[in-house]
């Protein structure tokens, strides 16, 4: 018996072993997502010993080397002030995404919690929690992101609480729905009869429940969350200068674009790389861990 | 149905209410001082207190946001501290040029994403299958200002087939002046028998529609596909192929036909979000519609423009979501129980 209320994904709706190696060749679209997301992962780590001259990431300027064409010592060309483009792309692999991992985390935190409450309380909490819900969703979340970018000073700080704040409704609908579910199940009212408490039901039934949908939501969310970022770090309201983020270069570059095409096309390129590679893996994992969504034989 | 209609309308309207709400407390969160903007940078202290009385700053914040409620419910949304005009006005000038991009791509969305759903769906798991929602995912993968670009580039820049820029070429206005009747310059062109104009803005649409159409086509194509894909299994199909109906007449008739509810509610939801998006194409294309004009607000902080923009789209929004809820209940009742 396993005592303490650890959160396991339930064990009938996860394939395991030999049905997951199945799964994994039966769909070619999620091997290529999973296997480019690891790719990303290990950029991300190991960017100062790939990138051919790491401290282009960040102030270091070559007055001499000004914009050259793509060569075999700069494999992406140089920028502006003479950067090697294909160093910073590669620690770029260190900017956006990991903001996606803290505004997912960030959405997470507000967004279960809440969820729980208005899907397992009932009543006028539930009531209330979703017609906030209901605002925030009625926006666009770039629209508001964009908002609150706009008034907060221009940081990549600023750009986390900013897409955070319009996306953990999300997840709030998504935990409300799971619960309300569960929560209606015979097994969890016995539970309650036994004398059980709210916050065991919760963290042994409820959350565990809610973990396959939750994971899936989360695959599927960090390419927008990316591509959100980019947007406003594009608009100048995120990542300032010596950051190597993807969106940044890709404004900065804009000016150069003709005829210097290079200082635009890489980094848009990483971040069009990076979005594809996680919603083919979110896209993936629904259709594995959906029956009813999963079109293969 | 007279209930569900008032029900959906009472919420609509305490959605909007809510949106002015938040974006109004986003936007008093400024750090800036709205009174000096709109005096001018060699304002001296006592002009930026008198501009702070005229624009009525000085009140308590809950005494300037039912002022701003009761403005709005009369049609004054404030007055923009850059261009010192009426938001409004302002926003009635812009939104049809973005209007026309959003539409456009839309419709561009729905003749290649549908079609391709379809298709996919034919043969699930087939290398057509896999590559047409390798295409999908990769549409909604797409950074689109990056994609503006990197088309700007190929067809202006360097094959030199599409215009990089604007809504129609500024020379033509003087030998085929366009007359302004809706705003829209397709429609305009197209009302006057201004056939040389229409030729030219037709050039200068296409290259931001298939920008601002990647979303949403790769949107439909999943969504078709899922849609079709979840159906073709029902008895009512079954009966239709025991019927003799051919493999096209099914797909297109009978599964079609129940993947429109869903289309047609996604398809309320990428009109919002592709508003949102000309955000960041219009500037690109020097497209003279809310998202230039947006940008500008941003850029100089004007609060009113911002709010004013801000919630035009969310009212945009949530309308588009309105109307689509309506038609689907009129046409399904089952939707009016929910």
């Amino acid at each position: 018996m396993i005592e303490s209320p650890t959160i396991t994904p339930p064990q009938a709706a996860v394939p395991r072993g030999r049905a997951l190696r199945q799964g994994l060749l039966a769909n070619p679209l999620l091997t290529v997502g999973g296997a480019l997301v690891l790719l990303i992962v290990l950029v991300a780590i190991f960017a100062p010993l790939i990138a051919p001259f790491p401290g282009d990431a960040g102030t270091a300027t070559h007055p001499f080397q000004v914009l050259k064409p793509p060569s075999a010592q700069h494999l992406f060309g140089t920028d502006q002030v003479g950067r090697d483009i294909f160093s910073r792309v590669l620690y770029g692999a260190r900017v956006s995404p990991v903001i996606a991992v803290i505004v997912l985390a960030i959405a997470c935190a507000i967004g279960i919690p809440l969820g729980m409450a208005a899907g397992f309380l009932g009543g006028w909490v539930d009531e209330l929690i979703m017609r906030v819900t209901d605002i925030f969703l009625a926006f666009p979340p770039l629209l508001l992101a964009l908002a609150l970018a706009a008034v907060l000073p221009a940081s990549l700080t600023s750009v986390t609480i900013a897409i955070a704040a319009v996306w953990w409704p999300w997840y709030a609908r998504l935990v409300r729905g799971q619960a309300a579910s569960v929560a209606g199940r015979p097994y969890v009212e016995a539970c309650r009869a036994l004398g059980v408490s709210r916050l065991r039901i919760i963290f042994r039934h409820i959350l565990p429940n809610s973990a396959t949908p939750l994971l899936v939501q989360i695959s599927l969310d960090v390419g927008g969350v990316i591509l959100t970022a980019s947007a406003l770090s594009f608009l100048g309201l995120g990542a300032q200068d010596p950051v190597p983020d993807w969106g940044l270069m890709v404004a900065e570059g804009q000016s150069y674009f003709t005829p210097d095409w290079w200082l635009v096309t890489y980094p848009g390129l990483a971040i069009l790389l990076t979005a594809f590679a996680f919603n083919l893996l979110g896209d993936g994992l629904r259709d594995l861990f959906d029956p009813k969504r999963s079109f293969l034989p | 149905m007279l209930v569900f209609v008032a029900r959906r309308i009472a919420l609509a309207v305490v959605v909007v209410v809510g949106v002015i709400v938040v974006t109004f407390a986003v936007a008093h969160l400024v750090p800036g001082d709205p009174a000096a903007t709109w005096a001018g940078p060699h304002a001296s202290a006592a002009q930026i207190a008198r501009a702070r009385r005229f624009l009525g700053l000085d009140r308590p914040l809950v005494v300037q946001l039912f002022s701003y409620l009761a403005g709005i419910s009369r049609g004054n949304w404030g007055v923009s501290i850059h261009t010192h005009r009426p938001v409004l006005s302002d926003l009635l000038t812009a939104a049809p040029a973005s209007l026309e991009l959003v539409i456009s791509a839309l419709l561009l969305a729905v003749v290649t994403g549908i079609p391709l759903g379809l298709i996919s769906a034919r043969r699930p798991g087939r290398p057509a299958d896999q590559l047409i929602r390798a295409g999908s995912i990769l549409g909604v993968s797409m950074p689109i200002f990056w994609m503006a670009l990197i088309l700007q580039l190929i067809f202006s820049q360097r094959l030199k087939l599409l215009p990089a820029a604007g809504e129609y070429s500024p020379g033509l206005l003087f030998s085929h002046p366009l007359v302004k009747r809706t705003g829209f310059p397709v429609l305009d062109s197209v009302l006057g028998g201004n056939w040389a104009m229409l030729g030219s803005t037709l050039d200068h649409l296409i290259l931001p529609a298939v920008v601002v159409a990647a979303y949403p086509a790769g949107l439909i194509a999943r969504m078709v596909r899922a849609q079709v894909l979840d159906t073709i299994g029902d008895t009512h199909i079954l009966n239709a192929r025991a019927l003799g109906f051919g493999e096209r007449q099914i797909f297109a008739g009978f599964a079609m036909k129940l993947a429109w509810t869903p289309v047609s509610a996604a398809l309320a939801l990428v009109f919002g979000y592709s508003l949102v998006n000309t955000f960041l194409v219009e500037s690109i294309f020097d497209w003279p519609g809310l998202g230039s004009y947006a940008a500008v607000s941003i850029a100089t902080l004007d609060t009113p423009a911002i709010l004013g923009v801000t919630l035009f789209v969310a009212a945009a929004y949530v309308t588009a979501n309105l109307v689509v809820d309506l038609v689907q209940a009129a046409i399904d009742p089952r939707i009016r129980l929910r």
